[in-house]
């Protein structure tokens, strides 16, 4: 099992490394030839005004929030799947107790407005 | 005729056999052999988006009724190796104030993510990267690293609208990973195995006809995902002038672009592994290379469509995407995992037509429930729109001096 993994983690460097030697290759082979004018940050055209660093608004705070809650129970979940087919009736009655409760939590986002991009 | 038959095979087995004549112990000549074949499949993926792209422009002019690239080379062939030239000889601009690691390391990562899902996709029934036992978990993993690379994009360029490209753009994409996961149980419940050689060999009758909402829900979770229309406002030209890639120029935002095509094709040869059957049909256990035909032609289907449906339907706005998402596709999500479930335990066993048949009717029914509640809460909520432009009757007067012989005219 372990050249399995083994072969993952080869084929992950070289997906890392085949991108690296064409960024690398195409700098070779193009002009450089810096300006400030040219470097400097895009604006629509016009001067940049202001800081470059806005705000963060907090509405993403609260959907990667919910993303990770649904994520865990996924992750929760993922054995549920695999031990499946050797389970009884009883089990799965008690994964949908577990997914409702869950989504009681996502109706509960959803009545509060925090789903609501604003 | 054993070449023909199983090519892939036969050249592991002819390499093997070389590399260890040649007195070389067993465990480097199988780290080479790995090198070897990981080097080939990421490379031919990369090869393979030429095509890609020179398909996508054809069929999308074809579709908007012109004819798309003609000039180079015979119907326009060489137009992408056109373009390859041209992206490797433009300069780097890197804007002032930029963090040079990041911002070296973003478009890297993006197509590093998408090469590495090739990894695991099982090609026919004996050519494949590995068949690691948690391949659908790894699927949902890679893409996210894919997202990492775009929040560095819009982070590191130091420009306010790539910033705020970046985080639409990272949200639109972990909310849609949700139902993309609660999905793909449906899949691993049936095949009773997380690893994609399980899934692809267990689908005597393909999954989608077992489970068609959720097939639907991992297809349209997978075009939002990959960023492309309608769900596209992350490089929307109108909205915020190419999103988090504005400050990248030449081949790193040619990588991007590769790795933006690359993806739609992943996508679907992924749909066509996990829902249609893979490399499944008549005869492809005993001649391999028939199971690259088949997937290749279902991976062709899915690819059609996903490129149909970019050059028809319009652009979503971000608040329409993440409305759809959260309020519709996860919920129908859960209840299409939590109905599957329940019917596949009840319905009784060893009778196999008779589950497909209630799984489809189950399905069905949810469908139908859904589309009933989504109609009921547009009614409920269907905000009323003031009409700016009506016809408001101002009351006007004309000055008897002004038009003499005219009658007053008064409304």
């Amino acid at each position: 099992m372990l050249h399995e993994w083994l072969y993952l983690v080869i084929f992950l460097a070289i997906s890392m490394f085949i991108p690296a030697i064409a960024i690398g290759m195409a700098a070779l082979l193009s002009p450089k030839k810096p300006a400030p004018i040219k470097n400097s940050i895009y604006e629509c055209g016009i001067e940049t005004y202001g800081p470059t660093k806005i705000q963060f608004k907090a509405q993403y705070y609260l959907y990667a929030i919910l993303f990770l809650v649904f994520d865990v129970e996924t992750v929760f979940l993922f054995p549920f799947a695999v031990a499946y087919n050797k389970l009884l009736l009883f089990a799965v009655v008690e994964v949908i107790i577990f997914v409702i409760i869950l989504g009681a939590g996502l109706a509960y986002a959803w009545r509060r407005g925090a789903l609501e991009w604003s | 005729m054993s070449f023909i038959a199983d090519p892939v095979s036969f050249i592991t087995n002819w390499l093997n056999s070389l590399l260890s004549g040649w007195g070389i112990p067993d465990m480097w000549v199988q780290f080479i052999m790995f090198i070897i074949g990981a080097g080939l499949l990421a490379f031919g993926a990369m090869i393979f988006t030429i095509g890609l792209i020179w398909l996508e422009r054809k069929l999308g002019g074809r579709i908007q009724d012109r004819i798309g690239p003609n000039r180079i080379g015979p119907w326009g062939v060489f137009q992408p190796i056109a373009d390859m030239l041209k992206i490797f000889t433009k300069e780097y601009i890197t804007p002032i104030g930029a963090d040079i690691l990041l911002y070296n390391l973003a478009p890297i990562l993006a197509m590093a993510a998408v090469l590495g899902l090739w990894a695991v996709i099982p090609l026919s029934s004996t050519a494949y990267g590995t068949n690691i036992n948690v391949g659908a978990l790894y699927l949902i993993g890679i893409g996210a690293i894919g997202e990492l690379g775009i929040i560095l994009a819009g982070f590191s360029s130091n420009n306010k609208y790539a910033l705020l490209g970046g985080y639409r753009a990272v949200a639109q994409l972990l909310s849609y990973e949700v139902p993309m996961a609660i999905t793909l149980l449906i899949p691993v419940m049936f095949a009773g195995s997380m690893g994609l050689n399980d899934i692809a060999g267990a689908q005597k009758v393909a999954f989608i006809f077992q489970a068609p909402v959720a097939a639907l829900i991992f297809f349209i979770a997978g075009i939002a995902e990959n960023g492309r229309a309608p769900f596209d406002l992350m490089e929307a030209d109108s909205e915020i002038v190419a999103g988090y890639n504005i400050e990248y120029s030449g081949l790193k935002f040619g990588m991007y672009y590769v790795a933006d095509f690359l993806h739609a094709f992943t996508s679907a040869l992924l749909f066509a592994t996990i829902f249609l059957g893979g490399w499944r049909g008549p005869g492809a256990e005993q001649y391999p290379i028939l199971g690259f035909v088949y997937l290749f032609v279902k991976t062709a289907v899915v690819y059609l469509l996903t490129v149909t449906i970019r050059f028809t339907v319009p652009r979503l706005r971000i608040d329409q995407v993440m409305a759809f998402n959260w309020k519709y596709l996860t919920p129908l999500a859960l209840a299409t995992l939590l109905v599957t479930a329940l019917v596949d335990k009840i319905a009784p066993a060893g009778q196999g037509l008779l589950r497909i048949i209630l799984l489809l009717v189950a399905n069905v029914l949810l469908f139908l429930l859904a589309d009933r509640l989504v109609t009921l809460y547009r009614k409920n909520h269907q905000k009323l729109r003031k009409v700016v432009s009506e016809f408001r009757p101002v009351p006007v007067t004309i000055r008897p001096s002004v038009a003499a012989d005219e009658p007053e005219v008064q409304s």
